[in-house]
């Protein structure tokens, strides 16, 4: 293994993206995102990585740019937030049904109005359908070994799919933090070159992009969605590998005093460190509580959430977003859907906090545990939809 | 038009790199510039498409006509896309993860996807000096959807967005010149074309390829259906487009301008106006309008030949 030293995580992120040898990376600026992409202009600029550094008019173009250069056959990388991500919205999607490798770093940021430069999910929320990988980490040593995990898993031919790594904006992405790095040997060996299953060549001409009429578009729609469920052995291939290579275990649905609980959290990205401190206080005064993390966003672990959440009477969800006039969080909805007609379905509590980067502290945490014991056990209510600590 | 000359026709590729069999309507002289396009490029050529008629009419999956690597994403952004096509090829190059065949670099959408939507991915691709080409096909609408309205749909024609009616009379603004937008951006070569002009086209494609950097040209390409012209006109309609002024046919090489093809005298513009459908309405006052504005344009544009190249 590499050395271990103190950086910002932006640093760090954008250091393992030259250790994984990209070929190009085009994107474009827009807090918290901008540190990585400053980094990447720095060195390639000193010639410590021999890459195409593009430097796009607009988010659009920087995901079009990168769905050119992934198309050639290129190991491709960007990194936006918020307004960003909105902005190069339809792109996401093609890049997606093109099955074009390309990683993503989503600095999450919340998404206007009014304008917010802080950290929650509504960015990312807002393309939960768009098809690519998406995952969460919590620490700055996640985001090194996921941005490895990233062209590892987007590019393995069985995939072929791109891949968002869900980074907190700020929260995460400003910090500095110890970071064990990667040795050259270690990346070579989990990193293959990239070789696309197509490319965009003279020799072989492809069409890619097709245009899809009634008669065929179903079919299409029904690949593409195979796919990325089909991805999941060689997801969690790259990290038994990783495990092997690093020491660390990364897993779909990480839990924490999870077994036996009564109740338990439910977290995703920075928020959850946070949280395990939470619950470590509630366990010493006796409560019986713990800690899932959903780290696979998509596709949607079903089998292992239900194996970690079985055996809980209730569920606290803490949801980063807001479903406008819907039932809450996104985050809560879909898990009220992925337990329902379980045996002894758990009470899905959803708790929507740490908007636009409102501080959430461990007393806050525990204050909803205490609000979730006392409300109904019985069956999910429209109330059970809290927007915590808000003003009215 | 350097070589052109009664055996030009002999000299022309009889290879067909965009096959027949696409969807495009009767007379459609926008896949006749495609075709020319693609023959002047061979098969060493990567291809970015624009959505519109001519993605549209030549990939229905499961089926191409394009037996060149071809790439349709969207559609604004055809010059972003090849821009990543071609800078994710220099990069393998260069680190030795492909040899370097010199393969061209096309990017290429309708009027719509060109001096509207797409015109900033363009722009910064543009400035972002990508050795590439960009081709423009100017059937002066939004085909693909209908026959809507552009920036370069001509002052007075009739679309279903500038429908002429009892009050208006169709387009009311003066197309937006592409060619010029290009040229302000200091590429090294910009050119119109069009496809009744077939040699004139290939070789200015050929001469936008073997530049360093950057080449636009402006291909008009005549929409029968749009136009409201018979199939059978359409190579008709493209030279009085040219031989009236309306669509000068020139190219400016690093900096200098350069008329490609002159006659003694112009013909009145009202010729190409009462043959096309979509300007059956105009008024002579309208006409007289329009022949005043050409003949302005016509002159500006000579004036600029006598500059030198510029850099
Ligand atoms: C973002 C977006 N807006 C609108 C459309 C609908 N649309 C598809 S093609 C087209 C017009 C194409 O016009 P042009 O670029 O001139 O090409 P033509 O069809 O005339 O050859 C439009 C409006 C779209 N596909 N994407
Ligand atoms: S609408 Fe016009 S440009 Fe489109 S295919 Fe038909 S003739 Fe060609
Ligand atoms: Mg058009």
């Amino acid at each position: 293994m590499g050395e271990r030293v103190g950086l910002e995580v932006s640093i760090a992120a954008a250091e393992a993206v030259k250790m994984a040898n990209v070929d190009v990376i085009a994107a474009y600026p827009i807090t918290p995102q901008t540190h990585i992409v400053e980094h990447l202009a720095e060195v390639v600029a000193d010639g410590e990585l021999d890459a195409e550094f593009i430097p796009v008019e607009s988010e659009h173009s920087a995901m079009s740019v990168c769905c050119g250069s992934s198309a050639v056959g290129a190991r491709t990388f960007t990194c936006t937030s918020s307004q960003g991500l909105a902005l190069m919205n339809e792109i996401v999607f093609i890049t997606a049904s093109m099955r074009l490798p390309v990683v993503m770093v989503l600095a999450n940021r919340s998404l206007s109005g009014p304008l917010s430069i802080w950290n929650d999910h509504s960015d990312v929320m807002s393309i939960r359908d768009c098809g690519w990988i998406q995952v969460f980490v919590e620490n700055g040593q996640e985001v090194f070994d996921h941005i490895m995990f990233a062209f590892r898993v987007a590019e393995s031919q069985k995939v072929s799919l791109p891949l968002i790594v869900n980074v907190d904006g700020f929260i995460l992405t400003h910090v500095i933090e110890p970071v064990e790095f990667w040795d050259a040997e270690t990346v070579k060996n989990y990193l293959p070159p990239f070789k696309p299953v197509n490319r965009l060549h003279p020799d072989n001409p492809v069409t890619m992009g097709a245009f899809g009429m009634p008669g065929i578009y179903t079919e299409t729609r029904k690949a593409q969605d195979s796919a990325l469920i089909e991805a999941k052995p060689e997801i969690l291939k790259a990290w038994q590998e990783m495990a092997d290579l690093t020491g660390r275990h990364y897993k779909p649905v990480e839990s924490y005093h999870a077994e036996g609980a009564e109740t338990l959290f439910l977290t995703m990205g920075s928020i959850g460190e946070t949280v395990s401190v939470a619950v470590d206080e509630l366990r010493a005064e006796g409560k019986s509580v713990g800690q899932l993390s959903l780290r696979l966003w998509r596709p949607f672990p079903f089998e292992e959430f239900r194996q970690a959440a079985a055996g809980a009477k209730r569920i606290i969800v803490l949801d980063r977003a807001v479903s406008m006039g819907g039932q809450g969080g996104p985050v809560a909805t879909e898990i009220r859907s992925v337990l329902y007609k379980e045996k002894n379905m758990p009470v899905v509590t959803n708790f929507l906090c740490g908007l636009a980067g409102r501080d959430v502290t461990v007393e806050d945490y525990k204050a909803m545990f205490e609000k979730a014991s006392k409300m109904s056990k019985r069956r999910v209510r429209e109330e059970d939809y809290i927007l915590y600590g808000v003003r009215e | 038009m350097e070589q052109l000359n009664v055996y030009a026709s002999r000299l022309i590729s009889k290879k067909e790199y965009f096959a027949p069999g696409h969807r495009a309507c009767q007379g459609c002289a926008e896949a006749l510039a495609v075709r020319n396009v693609a023959k002047a490029l061979g098969s060493n050529v990567v291809v970015a498409s624009a959505t519109g008629c001519m993605e549209i009419i030549s990939s229905p999956l499961p089926f191409t006509n394009w037996r060149v690597p071809w790439i349709h994403v969207a559609f604004e952004n055809a010059a972003a896309v090849i821009s990543g096509a071609e800078a994710g090829t220099k990069a393998l190059v260069r680190k030795g993860m492909l040899p370097d065949l010199k393969t061209v670099f096309l990017g290429m959408g309708g009027d719509g996807a060109t001096s509207d939507i797409g015109l900033q991915a363009l722009s910064g691709a543009f400035e972002r000096g990508h050795n590439f080409v960009y081709v423009c096909y100017d059937n002066e609408a939004y085909m693909n959807t209908g026959i809507q309205r552009s920036s370069a749909t001509p002052f007075g024609a009739s679309t279903t967005t500038s429908p002429a009616g009892k009050m208006k009379h169709g387009q009311f603004t003066w197309k937006k010149n592409m060619a010029e937008i290009a040229v302000a951006h200091n590429v090294p070569y910009v050119a119109t074309a069009c496809s009744s002009y077939p040699f004139d086209l290939i070789e200015k494609v050929q001469k936008a390829a073997s530049m360093e950097g950057p080449a636009y040209v402006h291909i008009l390409s005549i929409c029968p259906t749009g136009w409201r012209i018979p199939p059978d006109r359409a190579i008709w309609i493209g030279r009085l487009a040219v031989e009236t002024g309306v669509f000068p046919l020139y190219e400016v090489v690093h900096g200098k301008y350069q008329m490609t093809l002159e006659f003694p005298e112009r013909r009145p513009v009202e010729e190409y106006l009462k043959a096309q459908g979509r300007f059956r309405h105009l008024t002579p006052d309208m006409i007289q309008r329009i022949q005043r504005r050409v003949d302005i344009e016509y002159k500006r544009l000579k004036s600029k030949e006598i500059f030198e190249e510029i850099w």
